[in-house]
């Protein structure tokens, strides 16, 4: 088991290998299909985007609504092969780590191992375990997008398990 | 109300037991975050998982029953959109599938199938359809010469494509005969069945038997982390079909099998 401090230091990320549990502790931005391709579209266009990328972790999850006395309401990981296609690019502008559920394509897990980033699985379907792990979540941008609106989350005890590491093959 | 956020008991039970079978120390932990999950979910106003899902309603109404259609399509949207408030579900609906893409705000429509069935009264069951699931959901019109085998070919080729993109441990709801689309609803049709209640025709409970068992010796395993439990339970619901075909629908849906059942008498709407 390794705990990950958000935002990471280098030599923590390159430590970590595929297979092992990783337990998050800090800073998420939160993103998923629509965040991806306004990204992608702002950065194709040159335009500066609503948030710093650069060295940071992006969560795949759109929340349900916070019950009264919560921070945030059911927040699992949600598929991350429907971000496949953006991911790349992103990690070129800077993204290091990504959190989702599931495999990704070839080109995905070549961006990881040349940025010398990670990807991390969080549990499919463990909505109400990962409102748990939640401290504050904050909005940061595209509020029109509803529960698929890029937020920052800060996050504690939050469990993974590492799919693809930085090692070459 | 509570389907969202508490899991039926055959659901449960199931997954309690692949925790207790499974060998693979990932998939283990993946199914011990699981049933923390259910526990959290259970005692708090947090849905199982964020994505709440689509309504699908079916709905039985006896040929003799004096209740109208339209009062039970009225009595099921306002139950839905009742529940999606009240329990705290995440919007998951857009009004249009490629232009528009705005979200209802309310969850509906509901999907509705409706059927005849013989006696009074009617009945509606529920389910919450998760779209990580749905994405690998598929349809295959294989031969009709294909047989058993084939339908078992099919499924397992749906299901290793799918991989560990449907938060497995999954259940399997597989539709075989009639056309293309009542497959495939056949095949919802068969993931409000309780899981722990085979189809009452031995051939198609043998095959359910076969399914299961083919599906877990794939080795995709709880959270796609590897394991001997891919499959929870697979339900097979069959209808005649034509002489040039043979269509194979099979719905996946994760562990989570959120279902719920109304038995409607007559007079009460």
């Amino acid at each position: 088991m390794i705990t990950l401090k958000l935002p990471f230091e280098e030599k923590a990320i390159q430590s970590v290998r595929a297979g092992d549990e990783v337990i998050l502790e800090g800073k998420l931005l939160v993103g998923r299909d629509q965040v991806h391709k306004k990204l992608y579209e702002a950065i194709m266009r040159a335009e500066q985007l609503p948030v710093d990328i650069s060295r940071q972790a992006v969560y795949y999850m759109g929340p349900s609504p916070a019950p009264e006395g919560c921070v945030i309401g059911s927040c699992g990981p949600t598929t991350s092969a429907r971000m496949d296609p953006y991911s790349p690019l992103l990690m070129e502008h800077g993204l290091r780590v990504m959190i989702g559920k599931g495999p990704r394509s070839r080109e995905v897990a070549e961006a990881v191992k040349k940025y010398r980033g990670l990807y991390l699985q969080a549990y499919g379907g463990c909505g109400a375990l990962y409102a748990s792990c939640v401290t504050s979540s904050r909005l940061i941008a595209y509020p029109e997008l509803g529960p698929e609106a890029l937020l920052e989350l800060q996050v504690h005890d939050f469990p993974a398990v590492c799919l693809i590491d930085c090692l070459p093959d | 109300m509570d389907a969202v956020r508490i899991l039926p008991d055959d659901c449960r039970t199931l997954i309690a037991a692949a925790f207790e079978r499974e060998t693979s120390p990932a998939g283990r932990k993946a199914l011990e975050y699981i049933l923390k999950n259910i526990s959290i979910a259970e005692n708090s106003m947090l849905p199982l998982c964020q994505d709440c899902g689509l309504f699908y309603a079916f709905v039985e109404l006896g040929r003799d029953s004096s209740i109208r259609p339209a009062a039970i399509e009225r009595a099921v949207n306002e139950a839905a959109l009742n529940a999606a408030q009240k329990a705290f579900y995440r919007k998951s609906c857009v009004n249009d599938p490629v232009y528009d893409r705005i979200n209802t705000g309310t969850d509906l429509p509901v999907i509705f199938d409706w059927q005849l069935r013989d006696g009074k009264g009617a009945s509606v069951s529920f389910l919450l359809k998760g779209f990580g699931s749905e994405n690998c959901s598929s349809v295959r019109m294989i031969r009709p010469t294909d047989g058993e085998d084939g339908v078992v070919a099919a499924v397992l080729d749906i299901v290793r494509a799918a991989g560990g993109k449907p938060c497995p441990p999954m259940f399997l709801g597989i539709g075989i005969g009639a056309t293309m689309d009542k497959a495939s609803v056949l095949s919802k049709k068969a993931l409000v069945r309780p899981a722990d209640r085979p189809n009452s025709d031995q051939r198609y409970a043998a095959l359910e038997k076969r399914i299961l068992d083919e599906v877990n010796s794939l080795g995709i395993g709880p959270g796609g982390l590897g394991g001997i439990n891919t499959c929870l339970a697979a339900a097979v619901e069959y209808l005649p079909t034509h002489i040039a075909g043979l269509p194979v629908a099979v719905s996946i849906n994760c562990w989570a099998d959120r279902k719920a059942f109304i038995e409607i008498e007559e007079g009460q709407l």
